[in-house]
């Protein structure tokens, strides 16, 4: 007998009750009267509450256009000399000649990646009631550890298109088969006193940049769920 | 007869030690509360706070009563992505599979992501006592690692350290780990954090191998799901080449859609925000079957039973099992918040440790047939639960089982177990009050007997009932008993 057969014949001993033979479908004893949203907003009240929750959470938020973009990176990568991007912004770059700019690649090293300043990305959608962005490694994000390694993360979020209400609104827009990455302000840690502190291993500085500017070209990996 | 012969004892004398601690006790203090307030406040952000509690429960009650079909469908999904699914009946058999699996890549080292599992079975030292050194990653883990200490609290294992005791472990040990710490390192939270983060780089950036937990799984997809906040569980899920998940079976829930559910109840319980600062979610070895080189390129889940199909058996304590590791029971336990998480003698402390560990590992032990009294049966555990465990009840019912025996499942087979030993006079005590209270001539006789001499009886019992006066007063006799005042009020009764 293997492990699994003894604890699958331990599990079915357990359970032991009429239900385990007959039982009903996966979802019919579950009670889902919990709210999908907690509040009605227009997508401007939306984006204001994303704006709102990130910085709460010590998130440098900014706003901006298209055309402003290209000067706020600028600004924004005042410090930086060298710059991480994924294979496909989708956004036009600062011309600044003291700027490298490093495309993402599968030779990449973590080390490489250490000695990075800054890495700016977009992202698959942000979630306005906690203030979370989320990256599924689309051509606009790139692979995961580039938005790691670096002390800096820039990411880039279309309003209004990008941003949904909820978790529950969120999680049916998201293909659980691409590796997900959510992220609600830099990294922190509660575990001294239980007093939160910004910055451990993550990104230290986490800039989003809230790009008023049209949804993204047709995705060229279009997600199930979302018909 | 030694006071840990008496059943009872092993909790209160920890505890004991414990609530002496000057310093301890204001850490705890200090940390319980700060947390249990801001809980409050994120909690009640959600208006819908009830119904989502209430479906929590039921998914992971559903999710117990079918565990055998949605396992299987984890492993059919897990290892169509390119997973590989290992089952492990007990601590032993997970810690060989874990072994082998590091030794097969020829590595010495491994980072790890915090896990409750991998504590549980001992994992570390297993590995150690193979020649594998096992760095933990989360911040907290690290100062328990560094001052070779034992975790206290589910999701600050460090809890019960002050800012300065973690400078002078950092002081002290980081240098022979690795990267010494910065010589005129102070005990700002932010500079000992920032010490975390140069002592932990390099092992991040260099590291071939990370052992994980998982916080869910889900059946429908093979999705394994990792809540964070420092970004160590990042570090470790996404460098490596190979990735090796501990997971107890009761950690699976149905569909994907079942973590909107605890993705808003988790992290507002566990750190009281409305989202920890990351989230991974990861299947299998992804779309490219780990060939674009992000994350790694080997992917390994250690399914764990350790004692939790024994739990599933018991109808009333199977409910533990709903437990989501967010460690909310702890911070509003007075018992708690007093005796700290070593006295529960289990990498599970407080109200849900006192329920967990003497399923997980049965009543034998002194500690474990101590855990269920460990309590005042308050219930501030119950009300904060964000999956609904009737902590009390699991609690009485263990003392009963403690107390009378009865039939309970051990490594998957039913057996009767014994009373435990020290509860002698309690059943004593209980059968003679049945006894008394059956026959109304010998209660009335007895209690005439008693207001005669009510000027003799004791303010303290003497033999076995002496500890229970310890810290009572036994209550005076009344001159008449309550039946001879009616009838003498109100006449024979008919």
């Amino acid at each position: 007998m293997t492990s699994k057969d003894r604890i699958l014949a331990r599990i079915r001993r357990a359970v032991q009750q009429p239900a385990a033979q007959t039982g009903p479908g996966p979802d019919a004893d579950i009670p889902r009267d919990y709210l999908r949203v907690h509040a009605t907003r227009t997508p401007q009240e939306r984006v204001d509450l994303l704006a709102a929750h990130l910085a709460e959470y010590r998130a440098r938020v900014h706003r901006t256009d298209e055309d402003g973009l290209r000067d706020l990176l600028g600004r924004l990568l005042a410090d930086a000399a060298t710059v991480q991007l994924p294979p496909d912004l989708g956004f036009g770059l600062p011309s600044d000649p003291s700027l490298t700019f490093v495309t993402d690649h599968a030779a990449q090293t973590p080390r490489d990646l250490d000695r990075v300043d800054a890495v700016v990305t977009g992202c698959a959608l942000a979630i306005a009631e906690t203030g979370t962005i989320v990256l599924d490694g689309g051509p606009s994000q790139g692979r995961r550890r580039i938005t790691l390694v670096p002390d800096h993360h820039i990411c880039l979020v279309r309003v209004p298109g990008q941003v949904v209400d909820s978790v529950p609104e969120a999680l049916p827009l998201l293909d659980p088969g691409r590796p997900l990455t959510w992220i609600s302000g830099p990294s922190a840690t509660s575990d001294i006193e239980l007093e939160r502190v910004e910055g451990v291993h993550g990104p230290r500085t986490l800039d989003v940049v809230l790009v008023a500017a049209p949804d993204p070209r047709p995705d060229p990996d279009p997600r199930p769920g979302t018909q | 007869m030694t006071r840990t012969d008496l059943g009872m004892p092993a909790f209160p004398e920890a505890a004991r030690e414990a609530v002496r601690d000057g310093v301890l006790r204001a850490n705890l203090r200090h940390a319980t509360h700060t947390i249990r307030d801001k809980r409050a406040r994120a909690v009640a952000e959600l208006a819908d706070w009830d119904r989502l509690r209430a479906a929590g429960k039921a998914v992971k009650d559903h999710t117990l009563r079918h565990l055998d079909r949605h396992l299987l469908r984890l492993e059919a999904a897990v290892t169509a992505a390119g997973g590989t699914v290992h089952w492990a009946v007990d601590a032993d058999e997970a810690n060989r599979i874990v072994t082998e699996l590091v030794r097969a890549t020829g590595e010495r080292e491994v980072v790890k992501v915090k896990s409750m599992a991998t504590q549980e079975i001992g994992l570390n030292e297993a590995l150690e006592a193979a020649g594998i050194a096992a760095y933990e990653t989360d911040l907290a883990e690290l100062i328990v690692q560094l001052g070779r200490d034992r975790p206290s609290h589910i999701l600050v294992p460090a809890i019960h350290r002050n800012r300065a005791e973690i400078r002078d472990i950092f002081r002290a040990e980081m240098g022979r780990w690795g990267r010494p710490a910065p010589d005129a390192l102070g005990d700002d939270p932010r500079e000992l954090a920032e010490a975390a983060r140069l002592h932990l780089r390099e092992k991040f950036l260099r590291a071939k191998v990370a052992v994980s937990g998982a916080n869910f799984m889900v059946a429908e997809t093979g999705t394994m799901v990792v809540l964070e906040s420092e970004g160590n569980g990042r570090m470790c899920l996404t460098l490596p080449e190979t990735l090796i998940s501990v997971v107890g079976i009761e950690k699976v829930v149905p569909t994907f859609r079942d973590l909107e559910i605890f993705l808003q109840t988790l992290p507002r319980s566990s750190t009281a925000e409305r989202m920890n600062p990351y989230t991974t979610m990861w299947t299998g070895l992804g779309p490219s079957r780990g060939a674009d080189g992000d994350g790694p390129s080997a992917f390994h889940l250690v399914l764990l039973d350790n004692g939790r199909t024994d739990t599933l058996a018991d109808e009333t304590g199977r409910q533990a099992l709903r437990c989501i590791r967010c460690s909310a029971c702890l911070n509003v336990c007075p018992v708690y918040e007093r005796a700290g998480g070593h006295a529960y003698g289990s990498v599970y402390p407080g109200p849900i440790g006192a329920v967990l560990s003497p399923q997980l590992r049965g009543t034998g032990s002194a500690i474990d047939a101590s855990l269920p009294y460990a309590s005042t049966l308050c219930g501030a555990c119950y009300d904060v639960c964000p999956v609904a465990i009737d902590i009390p009840e699991i609690l009485v019912h263990l003392r009963e089982r403690v107390a009378q025996g009865g039939p309970v499942t051990r490594h998957g087979i039913r057996v009767r177990i014994r009373p435990a030993h020290g509860h002698t006079a309690e059943r004593a005590a209980v059968r003679a009050a049945r006894l008394l209270l059956d026959r109304p001539g010998a209660l009335r006789a007895g209690e005439r007997l008693l207001a005669r001499a009510r000027r003799l009886t004791p303010r303290r019992l003497p033999g076995p009932g002496r500890a229970w006066t310890d810290t009572r007063e036994l209550p005076s006799v009344p001159a008449e008993s309550f039946r001879d005042w009616w009838t003498r009020e109100r006449g024979t009764p008919q």
